[in-house]
Parts: C-alpha cells; sequence; structure tokens
C-alpha cells in the first residue's frame, strides 16, 4: 500500500502465563477503512485488541501510529493517538448517567460542567444519527442503548480508530442494521473502524478487509470483494468446514412437554409472560424467537421450576413412567431428576450455571455432588467428563484444573452445555448456546443438539441468529413482550416472517 | 435536654470524622475494616504530640500550636495507616477484609503501648480543644446548641461537607466512584486506579483519625478510654446507615451519639439494660439495611466493587 496506515502492528506478540495468546501478529488498518478481525474462540481476537487500546501490553513487537513508532502503555496513551475501543463486556458504571459515563477520565482544563457535556452528547449523537438521552442511568438502559453510550463515549474523546469487539452479538437484527450504517457514517467521516466478530454474513456485508488469526496467529488478510464464507472459514478454522446444518425430519414424535396459559409476573408486578401455551415434542427441536427481554428467560425458567408460575400448567409426560406429571408443583431439583435440563447462557456467561473461581472437574460437580455415597468428594467421574467435554468440543485450556474464569467465553460456554448435555435429559432446554461462539464451536453445539433430537429428547433453542434457527429448527415459535405472537414451520419460514412476528405484539396469548 | 443534644453532638462528632473517612475509602472500593485502629492509632498520635508539645512549650502554649500539631500529627498517624493498607491491598492484593481486622487489633495495641508511655490524661491538652466562641454564653440555647462547642465538632461537619461536595459535583469525585463502582471500567477510561484507591484511603484515613481525637479530646474531656474501636465500628455501622452519604452523615452521627448515650440520661435503667441501649445503633443500622435491600433502589446500594481486588491483567 503506498499511503501510511492509520495504524500498522509489526511481530506483535503477548504470552499469559508461558501460552501464547498473541505470536508475531501483523496487521494494519488504513485512514477511512473498516476492516473486520474474524478468529475462532481463544484464537487472541480481543487480546490484539486490548493491545492497541492499552488494557494490555505487548511483550514483543512494535506499533506503529500514522507511520511513527508509539507505545501504548495504559488506555490513557490510547487516547491520545486516538485510538477508543468499545469492550465486549461494556465497561461502563451501572449508577452513572450517560453523560457522566462518556466524560469519565477526561482530563481538561475547562470547568467541570455536566449540562455542557450533555449538550456535547446530543450534537455527537444528532451527528451519526444515535437514539440516547444524555441524562439516563445505564441500569435503566436496554443493551443497545447501553452500546450507544460505549460508542459515543469514544467518539466524544475524538477518536479515529475505532474497535468494536463483538458488537452484534447482543442486537436484534433491526439494532444491527441501525449500527452498520452508523459505523458507515463514521467510515465515510474518515474513521478507520476494525470490527471484531463471529458472523460471516456481517464481515462480507460491513468490511472492506478481514484479518484473520488462527490461535493466536495471523493468517492473513483479504479483500472481502473477494472473499466468500467458505474461503474464511477455510482461513479461520485451518481446514474445511461444512456449513450445512443436517436437520433429520422429527422421529416418534409425541407431546413430552404441554404448556398451558403460562402467566408469569416479574419482582415489580409487571406481566411478563401472557398466556403462553405451546406443546414441545420429543424428537423435535422448537425453536423460540424474539428480541431480547421478551420472556424468553422466564418461560425457561418457568419450566426449570426457577421461576414463579402464577397462572397456567406445565406437564410433563414421562417416558419412564407414562405419567404425567405438572411440573408447577416440583422443585427445581426435582424438575431435574425428571429429566428436564436447562443451559442458559446469559450474556455474561458466568451468571448462571459455573463458579468462575472453581476448575472445571468442579464445576462438573456442581451437578452431581449429591450422587455420592461416601463422605468424601468423588473425583474420578467428573474428572473423566471433564476430559471428555475438553476433547469433544476442543475446548482451549491448559488442562481440567484451570479456573473457568480463565478460559475465554466460548470455551466456558462449551463446558456449560457440554456439562448438560451430559446428563442425558430428555428435555433440553438451551438459550443462547452459541452466544459469541465461533463458528466452528457453534457447528458442534448444533450438531450436539442434532444428535439429543435423534435420540428422541425435545430440544427447546432459544436462539438470536434467525438465520440459525430456521436451518436448524423443526418448528418455531415467535414471541413478543411475553406472548406468543405465531408459530411457523421452520422449513418454510423465512427471517423476514419472523422478523415481523417479533415486533408485533398480540394483547391475547396465541396459540401453538 | 440540652445537655443531652449538646452530649449527643460531641459524641455524634466522632462518628462523623470516621464514617467520612470511611464512605470516602468504601467510594474508592476499599472496605477498610480497620478503622477502629485507624482511629485508636490517630488519637494516640494526636495525644501523644499534644503531651510532648505541652510538656515543651509549659505555660506559654499557644491555642494555635496546641490544636494543630495534634490534628496534623493525628492525620498523620491516620494517613500510615491507610498507607499500610493500601499497601498491602492495592499492591500487594491481599485479602481486604483480613487486612482491615489486622489492621484494628494492630492499631489498639499500638496506641495502647503509646498511651501508656505518656499517663492517658490529658485534660489539660484537652481545654484547647473545648474552648469556644467566647459569645456563645450570651446567647442562651442557642448559643449552647450551635456555638458552645470546640473546633474539631466545626471542622467535622465541615470536612463531611466538603467531602459531599467533592464526591458528587466534582470530576475527581466522579472518577473515584467510578473506581468503586467498576474499576475496570476506569482503568479503561484513562484513569489510574490504584493512584485514587491509595490517595482516597489515606485521606479517608487521616480524617477518621481524627474522630479517635475527637472522641479523646472533646466529648471525654482528655481522659483516655480503652474503648475507641467500639466508635470505630459504629462509626463503619454509620456508613451504611446514612447510605454512602457524608452529608447525611452529620445527622445520621449526632442520632447515633444520642442513641449511644441516651441511657446515661434517662433515670432508672440498671446497668444491664445501659449495654442494650448502647446497642441501639447497630439495631438502627440493620434495620435500615432491610429498608434499603427491600426498596433495592440501584442508587442506594454500595460500591459495586467493594471489598474486590482490581489488577488489570486478569480475567
Amino acid at each position: 500500500m503506498a499511503e501510511t496506515a492509520a495504524i500498522e502492528l509489526k511481530n506483535i506478540s503477548k504470552y499469559f502465563g508461558g501460552k501464547a495468546a498473541n505470536k508475531n501478529v501483523n496487521l494494519s488498518i488504513n485512514t477511512g477503512e473498516i476492516l473486520s478481525i474474524l478468529g475462532e474462540n481463544g484464537s487472541g481476537k480481543t487480546t490484539l485488541m486490548n493491545m492497541i487500546a492499552g488494557i494490555y501490553f505487548p511483550d514483543e513487537g512494535q506499533i506503529f501510529i500514522d507511520g511513527k513508532e508509539v507505545v501504548i502503555r495504559s488506555p490513557r496513551d490510547a487516547f491520545k493517538y486516538k485510538i477508543g475501543m468499545i469492550h465486549q463486556h461494556f465497561k461502563l458504571v451501572d449508577v452513572f448517567s450517560a453523560t457522566e459515563n462518556i466524560i469519565l477520565g477526561i482530563e481538561n482544563k475547562e470547568k467541570f460542567d455536566l449540562k455542557a457535556a450533555a449538550n456535547r452528547v446530543k450534537e455527537i449523537s444528532e451527528r451519526y444519527g444515535f437514539d440516547v438521552d444524555p441524562m439516563k442511568k445505564i441500569h435503566e438502559m436496554s443493551v443497545s442503548e447501553k452500546q450507544t453510550v460505549e460508542i459515543i463515549k469514544v467518539l466524544y474523546r475524538g477518536a479515529d480508530i475505532l474497535i468494536l469487539d463483538e458488537p452484534t452479538a447482543v442486537l436484534t437484527p433491526q439494532e444491527t442494521q441501525k449500527l452498520f450504517s452508523v459505523l458507515r457514517k463514521m467510515k465515510d467521516d474518515g474513521k478507520s473502524i476494525i470490527i471484531i466478530t463471529h458472523k460471516l454474513h456481517e464481515v462480507l456485508s460491513l468490511s472492506d478487509r478481514v484479518a484473520v488469526l488462527r490461535k493466536g496467529e495471523y493468517v492473513g488478510t483479504v479483500r472481502t470483494a473477494e472473499a466468500d464464507e467458505a474461503i474464511l472459514t477455510e482461513m479461520m478454522v485451518g481446514k474445511k468446514v461444512s456449513l450445512n446444518i443436517e436437520r433429520s425430519e422429527p422421529k416418534n414424535c409425541e407431546e413430552r412437554l404441554i404448556i398451558k396459559n403460562l402467566n408469569c409476573v416479574d419482582r415489580e408486578g409487571v406481566k411478563i409472560l401472557n398466556n403462553v401455551s405451546f406443546t414441545a415434542h420429543s424428537g423435535e427441536i422448537l425453536g423460540i424467537a424474539g428480541i431480547a427481554g421478551s420472556g424468553q428467560r422466564e418461560l425457561l425458567e418457568a419450566i426449570a421450576g426457577l421461576q414463579k408460575v402464577n397462572e397456567g400448567e406445565i406437564l410433563y409426560n414421562n417416558p419412564k413412567t407414562g405419567e404425567c406429571d405438572n411440573l408447577r408443583d416440583k422443585t427445581p431439583m426435582q424438575i431435574r431428576d425428571l429429566g428436564v435440563r436447562l443451559s442458559f447462557v446469559p450474556e455474561d456467561r458466568l451468571g448462571m450455571g459455573l463458579v468462575g473461581n472453581m476448575d472445571i472437574i468442579d464445576n462438573m460437580m456442581l451437578r452431581s455432588y449429591r450422587k455420592g455415597h461416601s463422605m468424601f468428594l468423588e473425583r474420578k467421574g467428573p474428572r473423566d467428563l471433564a476430559e471428555k467435554i475438553i476433547k469433544d468440543l476442543e475446548v482451549v485450556t491448559p488442562d481440567a484444573k484451570t479456573p473457568v474464569r480463565r478460559l475465554s467465553g466460548g470455551n466456558i460456554q462449551k463446558i456449560l452445555v457440554g456439562r448438560e448435555i451430559a446428563a442425558a435429559p430428555t428435555v433440553l432446554m438451551a438459550a443462547y448456546p452459541v452466544r459469541g461462539l465461533d463458528i466452528g464451536a457453534s457447528y458442534t453445539i448444533y450438531n450436539l443438539l442434532n444428535k439429543q433430537k435423534e435420540k428422541g429428547v425435545a430440544v427447546i433453542f432459544v436462539g438470536e441468529d434467525l438465520d440459525v434457527l430456521i436451518e436448524l429448527c423443526d418448528r418455531i415459535i415467535v414471541i413478543g413482550s411475553g406472548s406468543i405472537t405465531g408459530t411457523v414451520d421452520a422449513r418454510t419460514a423465512t427471517k423476514e416472517e419472523i422478523g415481523l412476528l417479533m415486533t408485533k405484539s398480540t394483547a391475547h396469548g396465541g396459540e401453538a | 435536654m440540652l445537655a443531652f443534644l449538646v452530649s449527643s453532638i460531641r459524641l455524634g462528632m466522632a462518628f462523623l470524622f470516621g464514617s467520612t473517612g470511611e464512605t470516602i475509602t468504601e467510594k474508592s472500593g476499599h472496605l477498610n475494616l480497620g478503622i477502629p485502629g485507624v482511629m485508636c492509632v490517630g488519637a494516640s498520635c494526636g495525644c501523644f504530640a499534644e503531651y510532648l508539645y505541652l510538656s515543651a512549650a509549659g505555660p506559654d502554649a499557644n491555642y494555635f500550636l496546641a490544636v494543630f500539631i495534634p490534628i496534623i500529627a493525628t492525620m498523620l498517624g491516620g494517613a500510615v495507616m491507610g498507607l499500610i493498607f493500601s499497601f498491602l491491598t492495592v499492591t500487594l492484593r491481599a485479602n481486604q477484609n483480613v487486612t482491615g481486622l489486622a489492621l484494628t487489633t494492630f492499631g489498639v495495641g499500638v496506641s495502647d503501648y503509646m498511651i501508656a508511655e505518656t499517663g492517658a490524661v490529658y485534660s489539660k491538652g484537652s481545654r484547647f480543644f473545648t474552648s469556644s466562641f467566647p459569645f456563645a454564653e450570651d446567647l442562651g440555647w442557642f448559643g449552647e446548641l450551635f456555638l458552645s462547642h470546640g473546633i474539631l465538632i466545626y471542622l467535622a461537619i465541615i470536612i463531611a461537607l466538603v467531602s459531599s461536595f467533592v464526591l458528587t459535583k466534582t470530576r475527581v469525585g466522579l472518577n473515584l466512584r467510578s473506581v468503586g463502582e467498576n474499576p475496570a471500567t476506569a482503568d479503561a477510561a484513562g484513569i489510574n486506579v490504584s493512584r485514587y484507591r491509595y490517595a482516597a484511603t489515606c485521606i479517608g484515613c487521616a480524617i477518621a483519625g481524627l474522630g479517635g481525637l475527637s472522641f479523646i479530646m472533646d466529648y471525654l474531656n482528655g481522659n483516655w478510654e480503652y474503648c475507641i474501636d467500639a466508635i470505630g465500628w459504629l462509626a463503619i455501622a454509620l456508613v451504611i446507615f446514612t447510605v454512602w452519604k457524608p452529608s447525611i452523615a452529620i445527622i445520621g452521627s449526632i442520632i447515633f451519639g444520642a442513641l449511644y448515650i441516651a441511657s446515661s440520661y434517662i433515670t432508672g435503667v440498671s446497668f444491664a439494660s445501659k449495654e442494650i441501649f448502647k446497642m441501639l445503633p447497630y439495631v438502627v443500622t440493620i434495620v435500615v439495611l432491610v429498608f434499603t435491600s427491600i426498596r433495592n433502589k440501584r442508587d442506594n446500594q454500595p460500591p459495586q466493587s467493594l471489598g474486590l481486588s482490581y489488577f488489570r491483567e486478569e480475567r
């Protein structure tokens, strides 16, 4: 390239406890360009970006900005070079307002004036088409609003190089489109944008060039115009991966779980589930689509016995005894023992299901500790299970004794999902099991779910990616503001059809 | 009644120093359970300095020196304790609860030693601290209630008001609160988390130390008593009682003071029931905790990262 790159990395390496997270990475971004960084979980994308943003310091290598070598020791240094990063886990203070968060850490000679700052925030919002109330507290905001605040935060500091770490992982398709149009506007404004993502179609539609990392090493950069999904996947994984989900016809369908007129209210007394009724069959994957926070979580928790049910029935046909139980009267433990398993992957991944400070083996034991008969802990079974999951799902970890907290997000998730599936359930509820996972890992999970389906398990899959829902599921129910707004056959439905149902909210519950 | 109120205020200000100091510390994310020890050390440093100054100056002791030398000594003593705490928890990343409790035991021991060396009576020095506006007596109940106090009482209120202003209305305050709420965020925003934690803890401990001095020199008129650590625990309770707001703590501290001494002003209570009265501040704190938890308003919760160490490169 003839022009000097806005930022250039040369032979960057970073080690964590002897293990290389990044090794000899070379990368450059031009002004007014959108560059995607693609790579599997644990391939060091976030680590690399953190080094540019000053969170980590590279062990080896050089960084050049506008052709001059620079040393970025702290986030403050990064601001100085007009670099701003929007982290995957938002770096916002919950009890502060948007404006307070935005001006946090800025040092200048001017008087401390929140009003003036709020006005500037408004100005920036209008310029790029954001919609945010500068005085709203963060804990009252939706995920997409929080992200907007993060972006304004770096723009407020006059950043010219923006790094976004998996910005679309938590957004609805509509919100994603909005974000992309904002990013394109910024690009036209002469800003350089680096975006980390797993979603190939987003890479292809948004970026100018794509850089690929594999296991911490730099594989190469391609122009998006010359790339397609197959090429990128091959670069990422290092081998050809089939991108088709093999969907078999449902077999031996029996009514396994019958939900009748389910009503729930949350702690503030707001209705979150409104007359929800549907049936889940064995040997079938039932998809649940909906905008985040429409009641999917509460629905699954109600079935698992974690959410109080105000009205309605949850009937479970036990395949072993042939009896019909009402799960409403049972404790979570009893429900679990019946074979109804919930694997919920929350936005922060560690929130439900795993204990961050405990190692993988101990986390396996969390589900089996009641099975022991002697006074002492029996570690052999859990260890075997842990090792099996590490092997089968290709978890990247030094060993089974590593605290889960130290693993990268996707690997944590594999452990969580792997453990629930290992329990041989009759009903498997998976909420966002591939949230933030890379392609290879996602397809591993899809195949796992498909295998469960073939075994005759009733699988309930709550997903975000409509493309996947349509490819993976047999039937899809769409939920909007706590009510079922429609049921579609996944084999014939279109994305648009489901998207429309997602935004529709009916006053009365639908039947499924 | 008037005497009761005046005593409540005088005792309350010892709480106020402690709780203002602890609030500042906690806003940085440091749960310093060493406050009782800090107050002991602060008080004994102050008393020791006063003892040295008065024995050196003899009868020509000057009001300003006699007041400010102990105040400075107290704050220095407190700040050193804060420095120890920060060094252990920030630099060496020790557990905050353990460090704090160790500091309390340590502080009580150190002060006992220093006091044993000097004789434990500071009534001469105390006179400087309790002397007030000369015209207060002419103004009746108003004068007695508001103007009859020594310098430390006013200092406590001024510090609480200033702290409250700094915490809510300035850039430094905003940065400090962000460090306590979410250090990773503060760090990403370019705020030096370690520096803020060190500074807040040292300043907080310096202020808290004054609580010990106020208790001995003002409330007890210079008679050393070995119960400063009890005042320290109440000061920590007061932080919770006032939901981390120094401005509310001004009223709260007087309430605590009143509850603590109420038994002495009510006739006909047995020794045992006196002890029950002394328990009241804690009971009130629990009640407040119950109410704030039920209401569950995000603004009245402790700083989110309270008690957690922060290390940048840890996941």
